[in-house]
């Protein structure tokens, strides 16, 4: 009833113009990403690791919760484009004084940000602070998500499509499982939006009812609580990092019995196909969601999940910047 | 002051009067229709023709945000917007700061409406003392002081004993209870109706059973003590098959349904907009449907504003974080008319749902019709023109509205309390 605005993230062009979710994010824009970060996988190699895209550009990052990885290459990847980076730990900071976040905003437009960074413990912030940027007139800052929420972590579920195309190289023959809780997983929310775009004919769910978000079905995924049944023949496990505090609610019994039951070990993934891959997010709980003979098995492509983060970062943030 | 109301099409549904009749007004009531009475002579005479004469909308929940957050609005404003909203008497819940749950802060705002001499103020006092669920308030003398209910206002009572003493003490006089259904557990940090939009925002949910669980316990009390029950902001369609059984066992039970919730559900929410965060949850379009069927077919009795102004500040945060509610006093006509329009409901039906139906959950008398003798409390508003509601024009201190940007039916054109012109608009 109200009326709706156009896709936040996209201009009137269809460009990306934020990179909120990949929910609805055209399955042009989602590949010219992953083709866009190819090369910058290399810069790694390289004596001089640095790209002239950012120049000059202020990137900040905002975090309002912590992080160390996602904050981290974030950095990395806006430093090997020759942006200069400023870290905020919001978290510490401005907003445990009473700043509102768009206070917070504005105090960091007035010092010259061109680029936002951002994690929110509120799903939907960074929607908050792209709209107030359009709202005054500063459309020509971009917002990425870092993780908002349980709503959407989507340079993750980039990176993760990154390495299942590195490694599988078309989507569109792949039986793919997602395992764990997804119901508070903005990793899973935005793994399951990519795959389904990219045209992954069956996308599996495995974990128990407490964990999965009602119609998570409509999402475009078939619902599995066996996880013996769920792997069977799967090409690519998504397993999603169990938080310690889902143990203290009426959410799970022990974490004990969630690994019996979910947690992925040796035998489970033999389930898979021989040459399955086992993507992680990170960081792990060895022994609770995931086995360490798995974890640092073979079938892992959990350290490269890291390095080919950094490229699609650096892809992403090249793109924002009109690169 | 005699006015007289000419060529008008009066809409009068306690009445059952739907025809172009003239309204005669003299000291403050109304002392003709049709026809004036011998030696009548107006001092002014309003032209309605090509506009509905109704009588004075009523509304059962208005929050008027004093004493305690004068921050948010005051009497003053609010008052303003609800004459704009052509609503000549209102229901305020007891959520204040502090909750209306003593005979001196009831007495305190019935003192100061009365002094602004604007629509009249019906305060609904709290059930338990600071509506904390623990002990029950002094009823008899708030009743006295000026309230027409007891509510919880949205604080569920925890406590299912307290509750279950708090209607059988209202009972003893037959005052009335008004119940929010809402569960205290199962939407524990809920933000959204749970359902896939919640699931694909992230939004953690509340399910339709936080509704239904509540309402089967209050039904259940009300049929154990016999208390005179009235079930405030339906938002499921499975609430209301709960109250149709409970009225197919013989309970005598009313229902109200706030109006935003007959044009919203959660898909509306889009990219998170903190102006559809409300409470109850805005829920599916079966159970917008459900709503809007039953408040036709008056399973569901009447349609109210639950106007809550809410801050910029409160409003402009993320989904989960800010506050709930809408602001709506002012379109409380044109989502009705909206409403009955879309769904081919007369209008006599449609304004039945907001004048004397209303008047009936909340025991007066006075209002809500326009027969001789009643109150001049009189809304007279032109059916077809269309308004813009934006910011700038909404008299309400909230600007917190989802229908912003959006053209509503039905413009108020003058609205009279007792007979004196509070409100014009003679724009046409």
């Amino acid at each position: 009833m109200p009326k709706l605005g156009h896709d936040p993230q996209l201009t009137r062009n269809g460009e990306l113009q934020h990179l909120l979710t990949l929910d609805g994010l055209p399955k042009a824009i989602l590949e010219q990403i992953l083709d866009i970060a190819e090369p910058f996988t290399e810069v790694a190699e390289r004596e001089v690791k640095k790209l002239p895209m950012l120049r000059g550009k202020s990137v900040f990052n905002v975090f309002f919760e912590n992080s160390t990885r996602t904050r981290t290459t974030f950095e990395i990847a806006a430093k090997r484009l020759s942006a200069d980076v400023i870290n905020l730990n919001v978290a510490t900071s401005s907003t445990t004084k009473g700043e509102t976040l768009l206070d917070t905003v504005d105090n960091l437009c007035a010092m010259g940000a061109d680029m936002f960074v951002v994690r929110h413990a509120s799903s939907g912030a960074p929607y908050l602070m792209a709209e107030h940027l359009h709202a005054t007139n500063r459309d020509h800052i971009s917002v990425v998500n870092a993780g908002d929420g349980r709503h959407a972590h989507p340079t993750q579920g980039l990176l993760d499509m990154y390495t299942i195309r590195h490694y599988k190289k078309d989507f569109t023959n792949l039986v793919v499982a997602v395992v764990g809780d997804v119901l508070h997983s903005r990793v899973a929310r935005s793994e399951i939006a990519a795959l389904t775009t990219l045209g992954v004919p069956e996308v599996r769910v495995i974990g128990p009812k407490t964990l999965l978000p009602t119609g998570v079905e409509r999402m475009g995924v078939r619902v599995f609580h066996d996880m013996n049944e769920g792997l069977k023949g799967v090409d690519v496990v998504m397993m999603l990092r169990l938080q310690n505090e889902r143990m203290q609610g009426a959410l799970l019994p022990s974490s004990q019995e969630y690994f019996k039951v979910w947690g992925l070990t040796p035998e489970k993934l033999a389930l898979a196909k021989p040459d399955a891959i086992v993507l992680h997010p990170g960081p792990m709980n060895r022994g609770v969601e995931i086995d360490s003979a798995v974890a640092d098995g073979q079938h892992a492509v959990i350290l490269p999940q890291v390095t080919f983060g950094i490229a699609v970062r650096m892809a992403v943030m090249s793109m924002l910047a009109g690169g | 002051m005699k006015i007289h109301i000419q060529n008008g099409r009066l809409v009068d549904p306690a009445n059952k009067i739907d025809a172009q009749r003239d309204v005669f007004i003299a000291d403050g009531k109304v002392v003709g229709v049709g026809s004036a009475p011998a030696d009548f002579n107006a001092d002014r005479i309003i032209d309605a023709s090509g506009l509905v004469v109704a009588p004075g909308l009523i509304d059962l929940a208005a929050r008027l945000r004093e004493p305690g957050f004068e921050y948010r609005a005051t009497l003053e404003s609010e008052m303003e917007a609800a004459m704009a909203g052509g609503v000549t008497s209102l229901a305020c819940p007891p959520d204040t700061d502090p909750p209306l749950d003593e005979p001196g802060l009831v007495e305190m705002l019935c003192f100061r409406a009365l002094s602004l001499n604007c629509a009249h103020v019906y305060p609904i006092g709290a059930l338990t003392v600071g509506l904390k669920g623990e002990s029950i308030t002094e009823m008899a003398e708030l009743i006295e002081a000026g309230c027409v209910a007891f509510s919880q206002a949205n604080t569920p009572l925890v406590d299912t004993q307290v509750l279950l003493r708090a209607m059988q003490y209202a009972a003893t006089f037959g005052f009335r209870v008004w119940l929010q259904p809402t569960d205290p557990f199962l939407g524990k940090g809920g933000m959204a109706h749970d359902g896939e939009v919640a699931s694909r925002l992230g939004l953690t949910g509340i399910p339709v059973e936080t509704e239904t669980v509540a309402l089967a316990t209050h039904l259940k009390l009300a049929q154990a003590t016999g208390a005179k029950l009235h079930v405030t902001r339906l938002s499921s369609a499975a609430g209301l098959a709960l109250i149709d059984q409970a009225r197919a066992d013989g309970l005598d039970v009313s229902c109200d349904v706030a109006a935003h919730y007959l044009h919203l559900c959660d898909m509306d929410i889009g990219y998170f907009s903190p102006l559809c965060h409300m409470d109850p949850p805005l829920r599916g379009q079966r159970d917008r449907e459900a709503l809007r069927a039953g408040l036709a077919d008056g399973r569901i009795n009447a349609v109210c504003s639950d106007h809550t102004p809410v801050d910029d500040d409160a409003k402009q945060m993320p989904f989960g974080e800010s506050e709930v509610g809408a602001t709506g006093l002012e379109l409380l006509l044109p989502l009705t008319l909206k409403w009955a329009h879309e769904s081919k409901v007369p209008l006599m039906q449609a304004l039945a749902r907001v004048t004397s139906d209303a008047a009936g959950i909340m025991g007066i008398t006075k209002g809500g019709h326009l027969g001789v003798g009643a109150r001049a409390d009189v809304c007279v508003f032109d059916a077809a023109a269309e308004r813009l509601v934006t910011r700038a024009s909404l008299k309400s201190q909230g600007k917190n509205t989802p229908f912003l940007g959006i053209s509503l039916p039905g413009v108020v054109r003058y609205t009279l309390v007792e007979g004196r012109v509070m409100f014009e608009n003679e724009a046409r």
